[in-house]
């Protein structure tokens, strides 16, 4: 069997340009099914363009992204209600309550039991005091355990993650990280997280891809990239990345 | 349900999760229901006025001045489903939606299908009572045009879908800087689809534009029907 058939996302030679400048100029990896994958890069390294292709809302220039068997983006209806995403530049609906939204996504993403899965996922995530607020009227850290408990309703196999943990207090935040933990132990899926948070890279992911102007840096464990480099954690790895410092040089 | 890679497949459950939504999102402010009313109203108003004005002193423009409420009315059902559609496509952009909607199941035919129930709910609540005002302060009883009424809704109504659908385009193509074209779009076609006045008044080659519009073709019904008593356009 083919890499493509094997893996939970094969992403092959994959290029995306934009007005004749590269966005993604020729990555290839593949995730295992049920690895914790992070992504890594400055801004305009790509992350955000090479996701929305795996996503299959932006169609590559050329090379190839499959999902769970699919090739995106045309094979995108076969698998998206095997998927769902959360990224604090998304929001729900302000005016309709936390329970509301829920319902609505959960109607949408074909979930059996609606009621016992929002009671549920309100006990995991510590959402029933404000189950019944408007999403508008929410701090940032309800937001967000309202976005993560809108990305589960599923419990997708493949879970898209763009910096979950952005503008959150540390404590919040390494809440978010416990309960993402949770989930990947529980449910066994794919999860691929964008983010610039090193602390959180290194606490939740197995394996980093480091991206830089659209190429692939490095690609390796946590453990192996500071070894490698000769670091102590991986934001001296990034800076190293990031401005360029070759890791010959570094050792 | 059987499932194709082309998004073309159909789920009722998916169009209910959208409509939900947006009556949930209609339900919870009453200023929103309010403005689907009032706008109609105060128009209707203005021009059953200026109706009874111009009748009740003759002269040669009472023939066509008998007709204004109608017009306004059938007008309304244009502009106000062509609204009803892109306000609720709207909605998504102004709560940052979209992209949770995109990365879900939701086929774009299912989104569409939702506007457009959207839009006939929105209509619904906002005419139905003006048509009744309309009955009460001059007489005029809209549904008494009985099967015409029919047929001219379902021309005006897939109309204004049309134009909702190419303004949502825009609107993805554009983003939020080609918002004022949901509001505004629509009075392009006000004086080209001859909603107050024959086509005939209109220079010859708008004429050929004017018979290009399927709405004028209603609003030519309209008079025909209620000055002529005939449905054939005058």
């Amino acid at each position: 069997m083919d890499a493509q058939n094997t893996s939970a996302i094969a992403v092959e030679r994959l290029v995306k340009l934009y007005k004749g400048v590269a966005a993604v100029d020729g990555i290839s990896f593949q995730l295992a099914p049920g690895s914790i994958t992070g992504l890594l890069g400055g801004n305009g390294a790509g992350k955000t363009t090479t996701i929305a292709m795996i996503m299959g809302l932006v169609a590559p220039t050329s090379g190839t992204v499959s999902v769970l068997g699919a090739q995106m983006p045309a094979g995108r209806y076969r698998v998206l209600h095997r998927m769902n995403f959360e990224s604090p530049y998304v929001a729900l609906p302000m005016r309709l309550t936390v329970r509301q939204n829920l319902s609505v996504f959960a109607q949408l993403y074909a979930v059996a039991d609606i009621d016992a899965r929002i009671a549920q996922l309100a006990a995991d995530l510590d959402l029933g005091e404000f189950l019944d607020r408007p999403a508008g009227k929410l701090s940032a850290g309800q937001k967000t355990r309202v976005a993560l408990a809108k990305a589960l309703l599923n419990n997708p196999e493949i879970l898209l993650l763009d910096e979950p943990t952005a503008s959150l207090d540390p404590d919040t935040a390494d809440w978010v990280r416990a309960r993402l933990e949770h989930f990947r132990r529980a449910q066994g899926a794919t999860v691929l997280l964008a983010s610039h948070n090193m602390t959180e890279v290194e606490r939740l992911c197995e394996r980093v891809i480091i991206m830089k102007t659209g190429r692939i840096e490095d690609d390796d464990t946590p453990a192996r990239l500071l070894d490698r480099y000769g670091r102590e954690t991986l934001e001296e790895v990034f800076l190293d990345v990031a401005r360029g410092r070759q890791r010959e040089a570094v050792r | 349900m059987i499932v194709s890679d082309s998004g073309l497949d159909f789920s009722v459950n998916r169009v209910t999760a959208m409509v939900r939504r947006y009556w949930y999102l209609l339900r919870s402010s009453w200023p929103r229901v309010l403005d689907l009313i009032y706008w109609p109203t105060v128009q209707m108003l203005m021009w059953g006025f200026l109706q009874l004005y111009v009748t009740q002193n003759g002269g040669p423009f009472v023939r066509t001045a008998g007709v204004f409420i109608g017009a306004v009315l059938l007008w309304d059902i244009l502009f106000r489903g062509q609204l009803g559609f892109s306000i609720s496509f709207l909605e998504e952009m102004w709560s940052h939606n979209l992209g949770n909607l995109m990365m879900s199941p939701l086929r774009p035919v299912e989104f569409i299908a939702a506007l457009m129930i959207m839009s006939i709910v929105r209509l619904a609540i906002g005419m139905i009572p003006v048509t009744l005002l309309a009955f009460a302060f001059f007489g005029f009883n809209l549904w008494s045009l009985g099967f015409a009424l029919a047929a001219f809704f379902v021309n005006l109504i897939l109309t204004s879908w049309a134009i909702g659908i190419f303004v949502s385009g825009l609107l993805l193509r554009n983003g939020m800087g080609a918002e004022s074209m949901a509001w505004t779009i629509m009075f392009l076609f006000l004086p080209l689809t001859c909603v107050y006045y024959p086509v005939t008044v209109l220079p010859w080659y708008l004429q050929y534009i004017a018979w290009a519009l399927p709405p004028t073709y209603v609003f030519e019904g309209m008079r025909a029907l209620l000055i002529d008593q005939s449905f054939a356009p005058t």
